[in-house]
């Protein structure tokens, strides 16, 4: 059939018409607009809107951005300066305060001439986290990993340098002791005697030790009082230091609540419902006012310290809901295959379990770092200097800069912005290269 | 003779506490236990200790002593002469008024944000990632401080929309001539009745019975509503042929709340400047706008993203499928995506909700008095009962989150994917 319908077509091209280019209409720029801003009635509203929305914004702050007054002292003076400049009535930011303060909203009153020793922490930070969150920075890195917390509060806070080496080493014990004892009674006896073991060391030896130490070679930083903490540097150390802290107990919450004994499950689940369910706000206040009632009398410690603690908490409730979302993502399979195996319930967590939760898991507690640095502000309402409001507030009382707004407000915000959308976005890439793993 | 071997004598050996794994996870709940109950007694002895070295005892009589403070908030009925367990209330009452109008704005700016950021509008569509990312990346109490700058330093005082005799003007406008933001309050229009039906005086505060009738009927027309679309169902299935409903619906849900509505003269008061202040209308102080603003922006961002990642998440066969089924676009939506997407978004949706609620005690930056400001707050100081108020404002949180959670398990346990 097809033969004859072929023979009775009468003439057939057999080259190919040369491109012609596309319409005028059709192509380039004014193709791009009609499809992305103008394709239809409801389009083209919503890009007027949207261009007369960006023109307000723009004349409204850009002749406050333009005029901008770095060189004053003073806002009276930068008044002056814009009004000189361009005439009665002109407004202008006065980018004045921040060239003068810069170093109390990233440092507080940390003393100048130790500037280095947070910048050196923070940029050990990059060392310390590197191997657990980018995949090309060397393996081998991984063991400074638990050292640095030691490192930071010792170069932070300054004091003997035999007291972050002391205390390293009780927790060196502990592990040393549950590694030797555990081929003979078992991991439970083990983990038990090493617990006991550290801690009969902290309450008893690690004083007299740092003492007697530091007596026959004295060596050591200059101390830091926690009172001089403020600005980024106190909301990056309580960031940081609460999802550091919080990781170890966050997992053993997840676990506790994931476990088939109803007693440490309802512990569990009862600790975290309640840290959740309460604002963060009243945690604070629990560390200002409460703690004291809830110590032996006589016991107090620094403010920030107590902050901390609760932050901790705070952060540790949140991380065990993560984590649980990541052991519960495991397939059954990996539990089950597990058990064939033979291991034991913390061989299975150790070796087989936790590695892969935890790794399914760094987006969600990324975003949790996220929320919590967002958080430290929050700290101002129990008298800490935090950035946000107060550094500003502290600043404002200066008669020279009294009723200033926008100009903090926007410079601690950009820094507040470059920080959270830099480390969510590494959390999206991250979420996409797990997603690639697993298929 | 031979008898069968008894079995061996199982005697029970102390390691058999930890080796044997039937009684392994006893002595570890037992250990944990003990642990648990002696850390909270070594807690409750050191507050007996402290409370005795302190002079002080725990009751919570102080709620019923005089509060002796102004709250300018206050909804329900409330004067300084009235108790400090008053005042909680009228804290706690501020706390869930704020949330839940924070939650309506949220709800509202974050579905219209949420749906344009996928809209094919290049513009727009990069306006909100722009709007989500950059609230959503900075602390809501720079939000809120923001707004409260905002009025108290942008905003012109109430003088300023006075008319001047002389050339006519006044030299700010209200917008839609009936919301004035000054620098101390935002006038907004009250409604108002010409016929009232009085009030019902109960403990809490006295309600009014024009809004009470007004919302028995209309809880009436959706009733009847309802019966009336299971009606047309079953119609349906009987015959065939679906009754047309759509205008007997809009007619029962809208006619008698209009009817009602006209028959008590229900009028919008717009405020008016008399003097110095606006009168008529209602002024809503500053305080409540900024934390109300910065709430609903900040929380309005997550909102979106929930609310994009739902839609998202909903594949395209599943329109497609729809399509080819021969259903109609707005069936598609409302019986195919819809109930998908909803069960992607309320979970989170519900979470969010919650932050909301949790972050309104950020009220303290802006001096809003709500259960923190009240109860945390002024309450605290005057009494000096740190454990008890700050205890009792935990447990009220608490049970706030957790009824909220509860609705939502509810909520989750209806809509799960029935498996089979």
């Amino acid at each position: 059939m097809s033969d004859t319908q072929a023979h009775s077509v009468a003439y057939v091209r057999d080259t190919m018409l040369p491109q012609q280019p596309a319409p005028a209409g059709q192509s380039g720029a004014v193709q791009w607009l009609r499809e992305n801003l103008f394709s239809g009635w409801l389009n083209t509203l919503l890009t007027l809107l949207g261009v007369a929305v960006i023109y307000t914004l723009v004349m409204h702050f850009l002749p406050w951005f333009l005029h901008g007054v770095w060189d004053a002292n003073s806002i009276k003076e930068c008044r002056t300066i814009i009004t000189d400049r361009y005439g009665e009535g002109a407004t202008g930011a006065c980018w004045g305060v921040i060239r003068e303060r810069w170093h109390q909203f990233i440092f507080g009153f940390y003393p100048p001439e130790l500037y280095w020793r947070p910048i050196l922490t923070f940029l050990l930070l990059f060392v310390a986290v590197g191997p657990l969150l980018f995949t090309w920075v060397p393996r081998v890195l991984a063991w400074f990993t638990p050292v640095y917390p030691f490192l930071a509060v010792w170069l932070l806070w300054g004091g003997s340098g035999w007291t972050p080496i002391m205390i390293f080493a009780g927790f060196v014990l502990g592990a040393a002791i549950l590694l030797v004892l555990s081929p003979r009674l078992g991991s439970i006896m083990a983990f038990s005697i090493g617990a006991l073991v550290a801690i009969l060391y902290f309450l008893f030896v690690v004083g007299p030790l740092i003492d007697g130490l530091q007596a026959i070679l004295p060596w050591g930083l200059e101390s830091v009082d926690s009172a001089k903490f403020g600005g980024f540097l106190l909301a990056i150390t309580l960031g940081v230091g609460g999802i550091m802290m919080s990781l170890p107990l966050g997992i053993v919450l997840a676990l506790g609540r994931q476990s088939d004994m109803p007693l440490v499950k309802a512990f569990s689940v009862v600790f975290i419902e309640f840290i959740r369910g309460v604002p963060l706000i009243t945690l604070l206040f629990v560390a200002s006012l409460l703690l004291n009632y809830f110590l032996p009398p006589g016991t107090n410690f620094d403010i920030i310290l107590r902050v901390m603690i609760l932050v901790t908490f705070f952060a540790a409730a949140y991380i065990a809901e993560v984590i649980r979302g990541g052991l519960a993502a495991l397939p059954r399979g990996q539990y089950e295959a597990a058990d064939a195996l033979g291991l034991d319930y913390w061989k299975a967590q150790r070796l087989i379990i936790l590695p892969q939760a935890l790794k399914i898991s760094i987006p969600g507690i990324v975003s949790t770092f996220i929320g919590m640095f967002k958080d430290t502000t929050l700290v101002v309402f129990v008298g800490l200097f935090d950035p946000l409001k107060g550094i500003p507030d502290f600043i404002r009382a200066d008669f020279n800069w009294k009723g200033i707004y926008w100009e903090p407000f926007i410079f601690v915000g950009a820094i507040f912005f470059i920080l959270n959308f830099a480390m969510s976005r590494y959390s999206m890439a991250l979420e996409r290269r797990l997603q690639r793993d697993n298929h | 003779m031979t008898s069968a071997p008894d079995a061996p004598e199982q005697g029970f050996r102390l390691s058999q506490l930890i080796y044997d794994t039937r009684y392994r996870s006893l002595t570890i709940q037992a250990i944990v236990f003990i642990l648990v109950m002696g850390g909270a007694a070594w807690l409750v002895d050191n507050v007996i200790q402290n409370l005795n070295d302190l002079g002080k005892d725990f009751n919570f009589s102080f709620l019923g002593q005089r509060a002796g403070y102004d709250i300018g908030n206050a909804i329900i009925p409330y004067n300084n002469d009235m108790s400090h367990g008053r005042a909680l209330l009228v804290g706690l009452i501020n706390t869930l008024w704020v949330s839940f109008l924070g939650c309506v704005a949220a709800t509202i700016i974050g579905v219209v944000v949420g749906v344009l950021r996928l809209s094919k509008n290049w513009l727009v569509a990069r306006l909100m990632t722009v709007y989500v990312e950059v609230f959503r990346n900075i602390p809501v109490l720079l939000w809120i401080l923001v707004a409260i700058a905002l009025l108290t330093d942008v905003a012109p005082s109430p003088n300023a929309y006075k008319v001047n005799q002389q050339t006519g003007e006044a030299q700010a406008s209200m917008l839609l001539d009936s919301v004035a933001f000054t620098n101390r309050y935002t006038a907004i229009p009250s409604v108002h009745f010409d016929r009232s039906l009085g009030s019902l005086d109960t403990a809490l505060a006295p309600i009014s019975l024009n809004f009470l009738a007004l919302v028995i009927v209309l809880i009436a027309s959706i009733w009847v509503n309802k019966r009336m679309l299971t009606h047309a169902a079953k119609v349906q299935e009987a015959t065939g042929v679906r009754p047309t409903m759509w205008w007997k619906s809009a007619l029962i849900l809208v006619a008698p709340v209009v009817i009602l509505a006209f028959a008590l003269g229900i009028n919008p008061e717009e405020p008016q400047i008399k003097g110095f202040n606006f009168t008529g209308g209602t002024n809503v102080s500053n305080s409540f706008v900024a934390l109300w603003l910065g709430l609903s922006l900040y929380t309005a961002a997550f909102i979106a993203e929930i609310v994009r990642a739902g839609i998202l998440a909903i594949s395209k066969g599943q329109t497609e499928a729809a399509f080819a089924l021969g259903l109609r676009a707005n069936r598609t939506m409302s019986l195919v995506i819809l109930p998908q997407a909803l069960r992607v978004i309320i979970p989170p949706l519900i979470s969010q909700y919650l932050n909301l609620t949790k972050n309104s005690s950020l009220a303290i930056a802006v001096g809003y008095l709500e259960l923190r400001g009240t109860l945390g707050g002024i309450t605290l100081n005057q009494t000096g009962r740190e454990l008890e108020a700050i205890t009792l404002m935990m447990l009220i949180y608490l049970a706030i989150s957790l009824s909220i959670s509860g609705v939502m398990n509810v909520y989750n346990n209806r809509v799960k994917l029935k498996e089979r």
